[in-house]
């Protein structure tokens, strides 16, 4: 782990991405202090103002100061993605342990699921859910989190068909070792630099779905400070007040490659075969 | 070879079963009811109940499921609710749009990054190369209907080069095109690098170098033609972020493809229409797969003889 740190560290990128995943993180805890605004406050004499000294990122169609929307809006980010992150990553490993493990009927089942749900284009899936459980902060990041399970599970689901094969789980099995026991301390903990990794590229990937559903009118509904549906108001004013749509955009791509970022190098420390790797 | 395309076809047989089941399992638990939203709040309950009947609402949801899959296999697709026309003429409609947007897109993203992949492992670590790889983080960390957007407000309201949104030319599919390729020219072009620089590495390719083969013809013959089957399946796992970007670069550009129509048909609860256009999501999908798959024997010859 020591190892896996040093190299971590040696790769600047990486720790640029680490910075600004704290950076966000704080920001996030401290948005009432940090924000010089309230994120609701309308002000319609100065609605689409230009950046400057009073509103330093301009003001929306509404006169609401951009700045502080956008440091709100980073709860909003933040908080879908780590949900999501959390349903995927328990769902998938509740699903891929069962089906790697068991074997049989259950994995195939399991499986031919799963590959249908892959088979689906990710934003169409995520749409499909998000119009059965109707918009909102709840369902989006419910949707968010069923679209990363049927990638977990597989992921989950192929490491354990190795482990399981391994000589060490074999001799625990041999000793006797109940399967559930096997599958606590042997099978789990090897899991667990995988899905770190996939976790961190995945709270990425979350980011975007979620901005990309609030865009289209169907995530977190106004007035919410949610960075996707900023650039989506801002699109109707775009040609008089460009600002109002493309700074909040701005702070979703920032949040999005600082995980990429993270993760990119979490898997070069953790794993130094994959260095360089696509 | 024709065995193999009969079996890959009927393999896709049930995942298109399964995508029709989960759609129309997902729009049954809707929670906003169809019928209501079209008649208004102040419909008799007689109405209501008619225009169920009408739409076969009243039936339990297997047999509507068998029935729609019956229907989907003569070629009926249903009538939108909206517009009350049929659904396979509103997809024949839309669909050459999108068809038209993602086949520039995807011919775009494969030019521009099977190019910087392979500049990029032929000199690694060099100036190039470290720029076309912040380039590609930034490529996969922008969302995408935010580019489209700054794209827009450079190319439109600054230059004035580029129309605004809309169809109708080829000035109009540029910004579309590129908006929707940026993405997939980010992942092209990580995946070539590290397929191309793997090859690199091989036996035959020192031996081809030994041998005295010009560095350009070991490039061309040896490693990119080796090098190109992962390519080949990226692109086409591709082709499903890109419909699936479609929806978001059409609602930016006022594109009048499948994308749009099917957002327009989520918010108008217009459940016949969605279910067609995810349809043929689905299909293209498939058919696309089907074509990589193919691919891989025309690349490949261990594969094909393996048929």
């Amino acid at each position: 782990m020591t190892d896996a740190w040093s190299r971590f560290r040696r790769n600047r990128l990486a720790v640029v991405g680490l910075a600004l995943v704290l950076v966000l993180a704080l920001t996030a805890g401290l948005a009432p202090w940090l924000a010089p605004y309230d994120p609701a406050r309308q002000s319609l004499v100065e609605k689409r103002a230009r950046p400057g000294a009073k509103y330093l990122l301009g003001a929306d169609e509404f006169g609401r100061d951009i700045l502080s929307r956008v440091i709100y809006g980073s709860r909003v980010a933040l908080l879908v993605g780590v949900l999501s992150v959390t349903i995927a990553v328990v769902g998938g490993v509740l699903l891929g342990t069962a089906a790697g493990f068991t074997g049989g009927w259950l994995d195939a089942g399991l499986m031919r699921g799963v590959e249908i749900l892959l088979a689906f284009p990710y934003l169409l899936l995520a749409i499909a859910i998000v119009a059965m459980l109707g918009p909102g902060a709840l369902n989006t990041t419910l949707a968010v989190g069923i679209w990363g399970v049927p990638a977990v599970t597989r992921i989950v689901r192929g490491s354990v068909l190795a482990l399981r094969e391994t000589e060490y789980v074999g001799a625990a099995r041999a000793l006797g070792a109940p399967a559930l026991a096997v599958l606590r301390r042997h099978i789990l903990p090897n899991i667990v630099p995988g899905l770190v990794v996939y976790a961190t590229l995945f709270m990425a990937n979350a980011i975007l779905l979620e901005a990309a559903l609030s865009f289209l009118g169907l995530g977190v509904q106004p007035p919410t400070a949610s960075w996707g549906l900023m650039v989506s108001t801002g699109r109707d004013v775009l040609l008089v007040a460009p600002h109002v749509a493309t700074v909040p955009g701005l702070a979703i791509m920032v949040a999005v490659l600082a995980f990429n970022l993270v993760g990119d190098g979490l898997r070069d420390a953790l794993d130094p075969r994959l260095r360089g790797g696509a | 070879m024709l065995t193999f395309v009969v079996r890959r076809l009927l393999l896709a047989v049930p995942v298109l079963l399964g995508v029709v089941f989960v759609v129309m399992l997902t729009i049954d638990l809707l929670p906003g009811d169809a019928v209501t939203l079209m008649l208004g709040e102040h419909a008799t309950k007689d109405a209501v109940a008619a225009l169920r009947a009408h739409l076969g609402l009243d039936k339990p949801f297997l047999v509507r499921y068998v029935d729609y899959v019956g229907r989907v296999a003569r070629g009926d697709l249903g009538r939108s609710i909206q517009q009350n026309r049929p659904v396979a003429a509103e997809l024949a409609d839309a669909w050459p749009a999108t068809l038209e947007l993602t086949v520039a897109a995807l011919l775009l993203a494969a030019a521009a990054g099977i190019g910087a992949g392979v500049v990029s492992a032929v000199r690694p670590n060099s100036a190039f190369d470290g720029v076309a790889r912040v380039a590609s983080l930034f490529g996969l960390s922008m969302p995408i209907f935010w580019t489209g957007l700054v794209l827009i407000v450079v190319f439109s309201l600054w230059l004035n080069w580029l129309p605004v949104g809309g169809a109708g030319s080829p000035a109009h599919l540029v910004l579309p095109a590129v908006t929707l390729a940026l993405p997939s020219v980010a992942m092209i072009a990580r995946m070539t690098r590290s397929a191309v620089l793997d090859v690199l590495r091989e036996d035959y390719v020192r031996t081809a170098r030994a041998k005295g083969v010009g560095e350009w013809w070991v490039l061309l013959k040896h490693a990119l033609r080796n090098a190109f089957i992962p390519i080949i399946t990226l692109l086409g796992l591709q082709s499903g972020q890109l419909m699936g970007g479609a929806v978001l670069t059409e609602t930016v550009f006022a594109w009048p493809g499948l994308g749009r129509l099917m957002v327009k048909a989520i918010f108008a609860r217009d459940y016949v229409l969605l279910q067609g256009a995810v349809l043929v999501f689905a299909l293209a999908f498939v058919v696309v797969n089907l074509l990589v798959d193919l691919s891989y024997g025309v690349l490949d010859p261990r594969v094909a003889r393996q048929g």
